[in-house]
Formats: C-alpha cells, sequence, structure tokens
C-alpha cells in the first residue's frame, strides 16, 4: 500500500464506524478528534477493523499514534506495506 | 448432570431439566462466553463477527442477565432494568448490533426530580443542568463551568485519592441540594456515593446526565430477541439453562470449561459472570498469584436492588407524560440512605403503551438500591411481610402522583436482593458489579491465566446497558489480538 492508500484505508473504516460523518475534508495532521466526533470507543473499532483486514496489530500502547491521519500513515506504512488495500466498497 | 432449572414465573423454585440443554453442543470452541448479559452477548456477537467459533452459555432460560422482563397473567410486561441509558448505546448497537436494533433507542421526554429540596422536569443534558444549577440554585454561571471543565478534563490517572464528596465540596461546598442534584441519579444508576472515586464519578456523569436519557421503544423482550437473532446469524451457538460450573486451567493456560458435569474445550474463556464469583470460585484461589487473589477478596460488590412492579388492568390508563421521577421524602440528601432499608427515596418508572405499543397497556416500576444483608436472613414469613411492606410504600409513594392509582392496578409485584442472587448467581445480589477496585483485576485477569478474559459490570464505569455492552466490545478485542498472536507470533508486536 502506498501512503495515499493507507489515508484511503483510514478512510473507508472511519466511513464504517462514523457512517453521519463528512470525511471529504479531513486534513493529515489535525487529529481526528478535533475534526469528527470520535471517542476511545471509536478509535478501539478503529483497530479492530485493521486487525480484521488487514492482520495488523496495534497495541494499545501504539494507540496514541493514530491521533491523526499522518500519524496513521507514518505508524502502519512499515507494516501495509506488502498489503493490499481493502476497502468495503470493493469488497 | 445439574437438576435444576427456573420455574417460568416464580422467585423461588427451579424445576428438573426435561431436556439435555447441551444435546447440540460441539467439543472445542475458540471462545467460550459464560453469561448472556449485555457484555457477555456483545462480546460473543463482536468475536464471531471477527470470525471466532463461539459457544454462549447461560445459565438461565432467557439471555439478557439483568437486562430482562418477564410476563404476569393478564397480560403484564414488566422490564426490569429498561428504566434509561445514555446515548451513546445508538452507536454502539449500530455498529456491533444491527440498525434493527439501534434505529429503536428514542430519547425520553420527561424526567423529573421530586424531593423536599427541589422538583422540577428536566431535560438531562449538560446544558440543561447548568441553567438548573443557575436559575435554581443560584450559582454563578462561571463555578458551573468551572466544574464541568473539570469533568471534562478528568483524566484515568487522576489522584485516586479525591472522592465525588470531595468534588463537590470543591466546586459546590456546604451545597446538600446541588450535591444531590448531580449524585442521586448516578448513585440510582450504579450504586456510587460520595466515598467513590471522583473520577469514576467523572466518567459516568459526562456519558450519562449530558445528552438526555434514552429507552429502547419495543421493549427488553424484543431487545433481546433481537439480539439473539443476530448472534445466530452471525453463527453464535447459544446454550441456555447452562450453567458453567467450574473453569479449567492448567499451567497457567485456560482449557475450557465444565459445564453440566461435561468438559468443553475452548482457546479462551470469556466470563461475564460477577468478577469475583469467576475468580474466587469458578477458577479457583490456587490458580493465582497470593497478591491477585488477596486484592480480589478485599474487591467491594455493589449493593443490590428492590423493585416493586405495578401493572394497571386492562383499558386503564396514566395520565401525564413522565418516564422516570426521581422521589424522596427526605429532607436532606445522603447517599447510603438510598440503600435503607425503610428507605424514603425511590425512582419511579412509567410505561405508556408507547414502550410496547400492541400490548396498550400501562405500567410503573418502582426501584430502590438495597443491601443484601438487610433481605438475607429474614425468614419465609418475615421476608413476605417486608416484600409485602415494600409494595405498600412503592404505592403510598405512587399515590402522591397518581391520586387514585391503586384502583387501577390488577397486578403488584416485588423483587428484592435475593430475587437478584437467584436469577443472576451474582454473589450478594449485586446488581452493578464491583467498586471501582474492582475494574483493575478483571483488566489483568488474562495476565495471570492466559485466555482467560473478564466482560461484565465492574469498577462502577463498567456498568449500567451502555457500559457493560462497551465492556464486550473492549474484552472481544483483547481476545481476538491475543487468538491472532498465537496463530501469527509475528504479527505481535513489542508490546
Ligand atoms: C434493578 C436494576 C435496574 C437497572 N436499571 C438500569 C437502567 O435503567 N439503565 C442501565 O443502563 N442499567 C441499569 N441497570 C444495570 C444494568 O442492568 C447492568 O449493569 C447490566 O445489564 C449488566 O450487564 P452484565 O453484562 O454486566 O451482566 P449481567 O446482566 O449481570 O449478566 C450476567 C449473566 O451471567 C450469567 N451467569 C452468571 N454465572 C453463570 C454461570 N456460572 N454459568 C452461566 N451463566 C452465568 C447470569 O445468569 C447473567 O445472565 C439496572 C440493574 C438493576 C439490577
Amino acid at each position: 500500500m502506498t501512503n495515499d492508500e493507507i489515508v484511503l484505508a483510514i478512510k473507508d473504516i472511519i466511513a464504517s464506524i462514523a457512517p453521519d460523518e463528512d470525511l471529504s475534508g479531513l486534513v493529515l495532521d489535525v487529529k481526528l478528534r478535533e475534526q469528527i466526533e470520535l471517542d476511545s470507543m471509536d478509535f478501539l473499532d478503529i483497530v479492530m477493523e485493521l486487525r480484521k483486514r488487514y492482520g495488523v496489530q496495534v497495541p494499545e500502547a501504539d494507540y496514541p499514534n493514530l491521533a491523526t491521519l499522518q500519524g496513521c500513515v507514518d505508524y502502519l506504512a512499515p507494516k501495509l506495506a506488502s498489503k493490499q488495500l481493502a476497502t468495503s466498497k470493493m469488497a | 448432570m445439574i437438576d435444576r432449572r427456573y420455574y417460568k414465573g416464580s422467585s423461588d423454585g427451579k424445576r428438573p431439566l426435561t431436556r439435555d440443554p447441551l444435546a447440540q453442543v460441539k467439543s472445542r470452541y475458540d471462545v467460550i462466553v459464560i453469561g448472556s448479559g449485555l457484555a457477555g452477548l456483545t462480546a460473543a456477537n463482536v468475536l464471531a463477527k471477527l470470525g471466532r467459533r463461539i459457544a454462549l452459555l447461560e445459565q438461565h432460560y432467557n439471555l439478557g442477565g439483568m437486562a430482562t422482563w418477564f410476563k404476569r397473567k393478564g397480560g403484564h410486561v414488566f422490564d426490569v432494568s429498561l428504566h434509561g441509558f445514555p446515548v451513546g448505546m445508538i452507536k454502539t448497537c449500530r455498529r456491533h448490533w444491527n440498525r434493527t436494533i439501534s434505529e429503536r433507542i428514542v430519547r425520553l421526554d420527561g424526567i423529573r426530580f421530586d424531593n423536599p429540596q427541589f422538583s422540577f422536569e428536566t431535560e438531562f443534558t449538560r446544558a440543561d443542568f447548568s441553567n438548573k444549577l443557575v436559575e435554581v440554585f443560584g450559582i454563578e454561571r462561571a463555578r458551573v463551568d468551572q466544574f464541568f471543565a473539570h469533568l471534562a478534563g478528568m483524566n484515568f490517572y487522576d489522584d485516586p485519592g479525591a472522592t465525588v464528596g470531595d468534588l463537590f465540596e470543591q466546586h459546590f461546598p456546604g451545597r446538600g441540594d446541588v450535591h444531590r442534584l448531580l449524585l442521586e441519579p448516578i448513585a440510582y444508576a450504579n450504586g456510587s456515593n460520595m466515598k467513590d472515586p471522583a473520577i469514576a464519578f467523572g466518567i459516568v456523569f459526562s456519558n450519562f446526565m449530558s445528552q438526555g436519557v434514552y429507552t429502547f421503544s419495543g421493549g427488553t423482550d424484543l431487545l433481546v430477541r433481537e439480539m439473539r437473532a443476530e448472534l445466530e446469524r452471525n453463527g453464535v451457538e447459544i446454550f441456555s439453562d447452562a450453567a458453567v460450573e467450574s473453569i479449567a486451567v492448567e499451567r497457567g493456560r485456560v482449557r475450557g470449561v465444565q459445564v453440566l458435569g461435561r468438559f468443553l474445550e475452548a482457546g479462551a474463556v470469556v466470563s461475564n459472570a460477577n468478577l469475583k464469583h469467576t475468580v474466587l470460585s469458578m477458577v479457583g484461589e490456587r490458580h493465582f498469584d497470593r497478591d491477585f487473589v488477596a486484592g480480589v477478596q478485599a474487591v467491594r460488590l455493589n449493593n443490590s436492588s428492590c423493585q416493586v412492579y405495578m401493572g394497571l388492568a386492562r383499558g386503564q390508563t396514566l395520565a401525564g407524560n413522565t418516564d422516570l421521577l426521581f422521589t424522596s421524602t427526605r429532607e436532606a440528601f445522603d447517599a447510603d440512605s438510598l440503600c435503607d432499608f425503610r428507605g424514603q427515596s425511590r425512582t419511579f418508572s412509567f410505561y405508556y403503551p408507547k414502550t410496547r405499543p400492541e400490548s396498550g397497556r400501562y405500567a410503573v416500576v418502582c426501584s430502590t438500591n438495597a443491601h443484601f444483608a438487610d433481605w438475607a436472613n429474614l425468614d419465609a414469613s418475615a421476608y413476605l411481610r417486608e416484600k409485602a411492606r415494600l409494595c405498600e410504600e412503592a404505592l403510598a409513594g405512587l399515590e402522591r402522583y397518581a391520586p387514585g392509582i391503586r384502583s387501577k392496578l390488577e397486578h403488584v409485584e416485588a423483587s428484592t436482593p435475593r430475587t437478584f442472587a437467584f436469577y443472576t448467581q451474582h454473589w450478594q445480589g449485586a446488581s452493578f458489579g464491583t467498586k471501582f477496585e474492582g475494574l483493575r483485576y478483571s483488566l489483568e485477569l488474562s495476565s495471570q491465566i492466559e485466555g482467560l478474559y473478564h466482560a461484565g459490570s465492574v469498577g462502577i464505569i463498567m456498568s449500567g446497558w451502555l457500559g457493560a455492552a462497551n465492556y464486550g466490545v473492549i474484552t472481544a478485542n483483547k481476545v481476538d489480538a491475543w487468538m491472532a498472536a498465537q496463530l501469527s507470533p509475528s504479527l505481535v508486536p513489542k508490546a
């Protein structure tokens, strides 16, 4: 997955978790929580989806890395390098 | 095989099993979930959707645990714990159950307080509580804002020494009336009192008393029916009348469970039974470190409950639109007194045909907090006498708001801490799990015994319908992560 694809992958997961949110205007380096309504249960859902879709494990101590989209890219890039983007729309 | 089963419609008898509840059971599952309270149900559903093979074992004939209902002659249906929950339940149900369930969650619009210190209707929102504090209680708005800012900024790792009482004295010193407003609903919702940690109050208050109170339209029976259907669609194998006797552990790792005289193997076990019951009796002390056992032994259980269920005769109606009424005749507030054997404080939940449109019936449920010890040792005749007194006090209390109610009622019945203990097997009939200190042990179970997890009311913050359901999700995530790591250890990041 490229960095752009990682952003797509995360946005697709968020879209499934928070279907009422408009994600088109999300910017990379502002905390997700400050742009849309996400609470700690939502972050847990993101982690579960990452494991389900891509087999990626994110231990609790690393959750803060997922605070921004850029953080997600930096943290997930090595873990997702060999994976294919799988969005719910494609499935 | 254990030869007992609940008499349907009885609070004091169990009858022999006439069939083998485990006739269809397989010998091994990925995960066995013990107990079908909202935490157990939700954990089972999440894990099944993640592809795990799950067996759900429930000792009662119904699923739901405390989220339950019962029927009585004459077409009466009573909900036990459907008084109200926070808005967050919509999201949890949409995400981890389905839209049929989440779309039935609706807001209550008639919530009242009535006691010698204040009497008003409230939206049960942060904005409305702020206004009440300013307009009714005469507190400066800046102070009110400071209080809410303090709550919002509370951190789980804050000084655990600060109590609810400290928090109240800091912001509203000497204002017993304000303390009553802020704590009474939460004391009913989870047994909290002034001595509990401020952080537990802060978390629950921010969730619960901020965006209104919600209910499930259709009643608990419909909710549980929909949940069962969803579990079945996701492949969960459900076994009721199946009381787990023990959890098998070998060399620090969970192996399965012993149920109705049979051994079932499991990769992981999630217990939705009470934490203390799970550790001290289903697993057994010898499998844990001594410090852990001592810690669990010291964990305090939360209080239990009494309820009086009042069903109106067909054709009889209730005027007004109050859904939830917090009432007391006690001059001043004292959280501990909410558990008094002869208490002066109670909540009334009013059920209109909107709850179950097809039945067209009205019902009222009176709830009070209670101590198991006050009820445990009454002999049979004293027990009946005290139950009758409970009913009489509830009726007298209700009469003040619904004059002439007695003549409209067709069915009146009480439950006590003994009833709750009987139906859930929770020690001392604990209604809301454990006090705050229990949370740590619940979270750390798997570091004592590999593959063993707890999901159920614990630590004050993980209780109530939403707390329990969310804890089911949290635990399911931990179980799934652990199982994924077992299959491909290379995936495990260094934690
Ligand atoms: C009177 C009352 C009113 C309440 N009102 C509200 C309310 O209005 N709103 C709200 O949000 N919350 C309310 N609550 C609290 C809420 O109902 C509970 O916190 C929540 O339902 C608990 O869910 P749970 O998953 O922790 O476990 P429980 O519901 O306690 O379920 C545990 C399950 O495990 C089963 N079990 C135990 N041992 C075994 C065994 N050995 N083998 C097999 N099964 C076993 C039990 O039978 C039970 O089904 C109320 C509680 C009470 C008692």
